[in-house]
């Protein structure tokens, strides 16, 4: 374990350096947006939809105006630029006028002297629904009548490759289910909107992309963008969830009314309906092999519920349908996809973003593959494991490392840790780490328990011919770098990382990061494993035109007192998708495998995951110790889903919008994480060879959990998250 | 709002009494939850934070006086926990550490959730519940007849949950919760079981599965024969039975939480597994 | 609104002020006092990152009304460390073992584990977990957290040693 002892080199790349932000984290010094304050500050509040589909008749706001202490309400009426916003498309607005399409949706937004009185406000607008019956099955809704004037069909993709008329000697087919699950960051959403006196805005809010913030709120202020100074505050993790907008505007457009700083904060079960979950999904397969294992074709029809408005369901759709058949060799293939808009939450970015889902029914048909074929299940994805050089169904060559075989042998042949062997010592394991848990259900007869097995693959960055690059500005001064870069730290560790490869190729020990804000050019999103490669170039090249310069001039002997240069780094163009869902759209893969053990109590239909181990191709590690925390961390969310994490969604309202109720796994919860290998293939055209790292554990995990479950009990277990009833009646 | 912190028992019953709107705030975990969700609208609280007399425990002969602000750490540990283990097992169900370091027992039974955890083991321990108000004084209700409905006791205004009297009894003790976590979750059913070795009996009640604690009485009528006393011997068919007999006293409903249909399962296989538990083949 | 006066010992230190009775301990702590150390992520009682330490017990402080706390004595993160600057032995080991990423559970974290360890110097894997139950991270797995746990309790041993 690496210790804060002072070292005389501080840790370059490779090493396990520690999170320059972590010594005021633990201090409890860090700010995050929730703790931002400002003299004069008022509190924003916002009025949401209590219904999922309604015309509004009438807002009347005169009694908020009229209380003491208020000093704007503002709606739809207010917004002087475009009242509308989206990520990919805007079709959702910045406040509902006509009608509201999702529970939560805002209707008004209040400022007042104290958050109780924003609070009360908000109850005094009158607001006048015609209630509509909302449209919540996603598969009507692809024929429904049209919910907004945008259509209900967010995306349709067909993916037509090979022969699409082939059959195998053996067909599996099955129909899976994947619910809706939230990203339950643990800081709520919060920002801070500063009048400044130009007419501008200084906006410091908690965000994975704070230049998209930036753009999509000047555009409803209907500001120039470089008028909207945003800064990333202290993010309380995000995992997709902050993606997209939700309080920016808002916490603007009243600071730019009032004259003074706003500040908004959601409260937890504001939060759940404040931004996007991961799409609930039907899907549809059928499996086509030979008899020695070939696979022949793989044919799906998935359907995405995107909810109200786009969000990036159109992306998460591509990825489904792209990496639907997982990572195998398959010839030939027909993949339907819908994305479609309904009257639930809206639905957008999630760790592992479409490919989860896919994952868990195209393992699920491996399996069920293997067992048609009594081919040995880990034997079956060695016979059809993607190699460099192999074509994808999306008729996309492989140019760089597809070490799948490598991570497919490494976690199937790692030995059980202790405690998670299959043949335990049945009595050994305490009352409090077997199903059940605290609540001292299950005695060590009760118990079952089984290993499942799953691999998994998605891209890294963004696709299908998205601009997509990162920024970065390296100053030198008196021995001291200091990078500026837009990237959004949530918690990854990039800030470690920053500094790390700013060492690396200046030898300088001490590297300074200015804060991530729109003074420096985008760095895109901290999201589809993008960072370490998008912003981790741009910050190497930006230090290797430093490091040049500083040769030069040393070689020359004019050296100056202050080196800075900016640098741009583009990712590799990719194409759209054609229409048959065919062309070069991604420009990295990166693999996984995971092996589950679970302990399932038979007759409560009560699970535990005992270990999860895993192997994962990583091109190489830059910091180990941030490699395991995010696949540690990544495999919590992966068995969550498989096992108890699901907003329960009846009529669009959620059930269960708070965390007494929506079930994270905690330490009782959570299995050992046992890493068989980290497959280090240096990947061509990314800085360090390094691939990332952050979606990957939480794709299989579910699906190898889920088919412990089923090794366990010999249930179908079609859907996730498995609920009791599913193992019992 | 206004908050009141008296300092002594007759402070709060003279609290109370003035104010008969007042709401009685003990370890908060229930109802500041409801404060801070906006449910439950701010008025007149009464604190019992600093009444120490509220927070001691005492034993004469077989029986327990618990005090109403005994905590769930209170009864998770020490002396409790090994004169009644059932409630120090049920307590330990509850929440997390910390908030079992702020929740009461006396919050438990006048929040009357049907989701206690601490009720079901109350109910069958047949526990006596201590009320007082400035105006009438002590009186002693039946835990039966104190848990009305959900969320109804049969407090009046004015009156606080005082303590709570509960028996010493020799035999084991079991009480088993069913929840989709590990550690920090409501129930969805549960099962609380205590044996009577010296009147020869079993009794057993359960929680989550109606509108209050529920006893299984034809489950404990048939125990009474189909075990044999005092040496408590029973055949594996005597605790699929009554299993079964349990299960029937259950009225679940569907909620987000569970299937009611589940629940019935879970109370049928929890009381059997209590019952092979607190018995010896 | 009606305000009502309380004075709490914070960290050590002597605080009186006037708040709202409505206002949570939480709420007071971080808006009153500026200690937004401890964060406040569901407000039902759940997540534990509000967790301070009342008259020497770990609590919710988005649980407790500040006017409760009247005449009580506090300790927040601010005040887990030895001296302002300096890092306790929970803080050093969730540093030094990876047992943060975002950080907006780890005050929680931290001042939960203190707790725990005074009672339980030396606990087990098993019994580190169900201390640590009470509280959720969401980024880290648990994992780096166990293993600060267990580091923490090294780190005590050899100062007190």
């Amino acid at each position: 374990m690496t210790t804060t002892r002072t070292q005389a080199r501080a840790p370059r790349v490779g090493e396990s350096a520690l999170r320059p932000d972590g010594i005021p984290k633990v201090q409890g010094r860090f700010l995050f947006g929730n703790d931002l304050w400002a003299d004069g500050m008022l509190w924003g509040k916002t009025l949401r939809s209590p219904h999922a589909h309604a015309r509004i008749a009438r807002i009347d706001v005169t009694p908020a105006l009229a209380m003491t202490g208020v000093f704007a309400v503002l709606t739809a009426d207010d917004v002087p630029g475009s009242g509308v916003f989206g990520l990919e498309q805007a079709d959702q607005p910045v406040f509902a006028s006509g009608v509201v399409r999702y529970v939560g949706e805002p209707i008004a937004v209040v400022a007042a002297d104290h958050p109780e009185l924003a609070r009360r406000a908000c109850e005094a607008i009158v607001v006048e629904y015609e209630v509509l019956t909302p449209l919540v099955d996603s598969q009507a809704a692809i024929t429904a009548a049209a919910i907004h004037p945008d259509g209900n069909i967010l995306r349709h993709l067909v993916i037509r490759h090979g022969d699409i008329d082939a059959i195998g000697d053996v067909v599996v087919e099955g129909i899976y289910e994947v619910g809706m699950q939230d990203q339950a960051f643990m800081g709520p959403e919060s920002g801070l909107a500063i009048p400044d006196d130009d007419g501008g805005v200084q906006l410091f809010v908690s965000t994975q992309f704070v230049h998209a913030d930036r753009d999509q709120t000047a555009a409803c202020l209907g500001l120039p963008p470089d008028m909207v100074r945003a800064t990333v505050a202290g993010t309380g993790g995000a995992f997709g969830g902050r993606e997209d907008i939700c309080l920016q505007v808002h916490v603007c457009l009243l600071a730019l009314r009032t004259g003074r700083p706003v500040k908004m904060l959601y409260s937890r079960d504001e939060s759940f309906v404040g931004h996007v979950h991961r799409h609930p999904a039907r899907m549809e397969y059928r499996h086509h092999a030979r008899r020695d294992g070939t696979i022949v074709k793989v044919e799906a029809r998935v359907v995405f519920d995107g909810g109200a408005y786009a969000s990036t369901s159109s992306a998460v759709l591509a990825n489904a349908c792209c990496f639907g058949a997982g990572p195998y060799r398959v010839p030939n293939a027909f993949i339907e996809g819908w994305a479609v808009r309904t009257n639930n939450p809206p639905c957008g970015a999630m760790r592992g973003f479409g490919a989860v889902q896919t994952c868990f029914a195209h393992e699920a048909q491996m399996d069920k593959l293997a067992d048609a074929l009594a081919i040995d299940r880990v034997e079956l994805r060695l016979r059809n494991a993607l190699e460099p050089g192999d074509t994808i169904i999306t008729g996309q060559r492989i140019t760089g490392t597809a070490p799948v075989a490598a991570v497919i042998r490494a976690c199937a042949d790692a030995p059980f840790p202790a405690g998670a062997e299959l043949d335990p010592d049945s009595e050994s394991a305490p009352m409090l780490l077997r199903p059940g848990g605290a609540g001292r259900t299950a005695d060590a007869r009760h118990v079952t328990r089984a290993l499942g097995f799953a691999v998994s693959y998605k891209n890294l960055m963004f696709s299908e011919g998205f601009d997509d690059y990162s920024t970065a500005r390296v100053r030198v001064e008196d021995g001291i770098a200091t990078v500026h870069c837009a990237c959004a730290e949530v918690g990854q560790g990039f800030v470690t990382l920053a500094q790390q490869i700013a060492r690396e190729v200046l030898d300088i020990d001490e590297v300074v990061l200015a804060p991530a804000d729109t003074h420096v050019g985008s760095a895109g999103s901290t999201s589809a494993s993008r960072q370490t490669w998008m912003s981790g170039g741009a910050v190497e090249g930006a230090c290797r035109l430093v490091k040049a310069q500083m040769e030069a001039d040393a070689a020359a002997g004019t050296v100056q007192r202050v080196y800075e240069a900016t640098f741009e780094h583009h990712h590799a163009p990719t194409q759209r998708l054609d229409e048959n869902g065919q062309g070069d759209a991604h420009v990295s893969f990166a693999f996984a495998a995971h092996r589950a053990v679970v302990d399932v109590d038979r007759d409560l239909g009560l699970v535990r995951v005992v270990d999860v181990t895993t192997a994962q191709d990583v091109g190489r590690v830059l910091n180990p110790v941030q490699a395991l925390g995010q696949i540690e961390g990544g495999i919590a969310q992966g068995v969550g889903l498989a096992v108890m994490e699901e907003l329960v969604v009846d009529q669009g309202r959620i059930r269960n919008a708070s965390f007494t109720d929506y079930l994270i796994p905690t330490a009782l919860d959570m299995p050992t994480v046992t890493v068989a290998a980290l497959i280090e293939e240096p990947e061509p055209g990314a800085p360090f060879g390094a691939k990332g790292i952050g979606e990957p554990p939480t794709i299989s995990s579910t699906a190898a959990v889920a088919a412990a479950i089923r090794a366990a009990t010999g249930r179908a277990v079609d859907r996730v998250p498995v609920r009791p009833d599913d193992l019992l009646f | 709002m206004t908050v009141l912190a008296p300092t002594d028992l007759d402070g709060a019953l003279a609290a109370l009494a003035e104010r008969p709107d007042a709401t009685v705030l003990a370890g908060g975990t229930d109802l500041m939850v409801e404060l801070n969700f906006g449910h439950r609208r701010a008025g007149v609280f009464v604190s019992l934070r600093r009444v120490r007399e509220l927070r001691e425990w005492s034993r004469v002969g077989d029986e327990l006086t618990i005090g109403a602000t005994v905590t769930y750490t209170g009864l998770e540990r020490g002396q409790i926990a090994t004169l009644v283990p059932a409630l120090a097992q049920a307590a330990r169900t509850v929440g997390s550490p910390q908030i079992r370091n702020a929740g009461t027992i006396g919050g438990n039974l006048a929040t009357a959730s049907p989701a206690g955890d601490t009720l079901p083991v109350l109910s069958a321990l047949d526990a006596v519940v201590v009320c007082a108000s400035a105006s009438a004084g002590r009186r002693e209700v039946s835990v039966h007849d104190f848990l009305v409905g959900p969320k109804r006791s049969a407090l009046a205004a004015g009156e606080l949950v005082v303590a709570v009297r509960v028996p010493v009894l020799s035999g084991p003790q079991e009480f088993l919760k069913v929840g989709t976590r590990n550690a920090m979750v409501i129930s969805i059913a549960g099962v609380a079981l205590v044996t009577d070795a010296a009147r020869g009996g079993l009794r057993c009640a359960l929680g989550s599965v109606g509108p209050t604690a529920l006893r299984a009485a034809d489950a404990e009528s048939f125990a009474a024969t189909a075990v044999e006393w005092p040496s408590r011997r029973a055949t594996p068919e005597a605790a699929i039975e009554f299993g079964r007999l349990t299960a029937g006293a259950a009225r679940p409903i569907d909620d987000h939480r569970a299937t009611a249909h589940y629940r019935r399962h879970a109370v049928e296989v929890c009381a059997r597994r209590a019952f092979e538990r607190v018995t010896l083949r | 609104m009606t305000d009502q006066a309380i004075a709490i010992t914070v960290n050590g230190e002597r605080r009186k002020g006037r708040t709202e009775a409505r206002t949570t301990l939480a709420d007071f702590l971080r808006d009153e006092l500026a200690l937004t150390g401890t964060h406040v992520g569901c407000e039902h009682g759940v997540c534990g990152a509000c967790t301070v330490l009342l008259d020497g017990e770990a609590v919710r402080s988005c649980l407790v009304l500040a006017v409760q706390a009247d005449g009580a004595d506090i300790t927040t993160i601010e005040g887990i460390g030895p001296e302002p600057g300096r890092l306790g032995p929970v803080q050093q080991a969730f540093m030094e073992c990876h047992g943060l990423q975002c950080g907006f559970c780890t005050p929680g974290f931290v001042v939960s584990v203190t707790s725990f360890l005074a009672e339980q110097p030396a606990p087990t894997d098993d019994e580190i977990r169900e201390m640590l139950s009470g509280n959720i991270c969401r980024c880290t797995g648990y994992q780096g957290i166990v293993a600060a746990v267990h580091r923490a309790t090294e780190l005590i041993e050899e100062a007190t040693a």
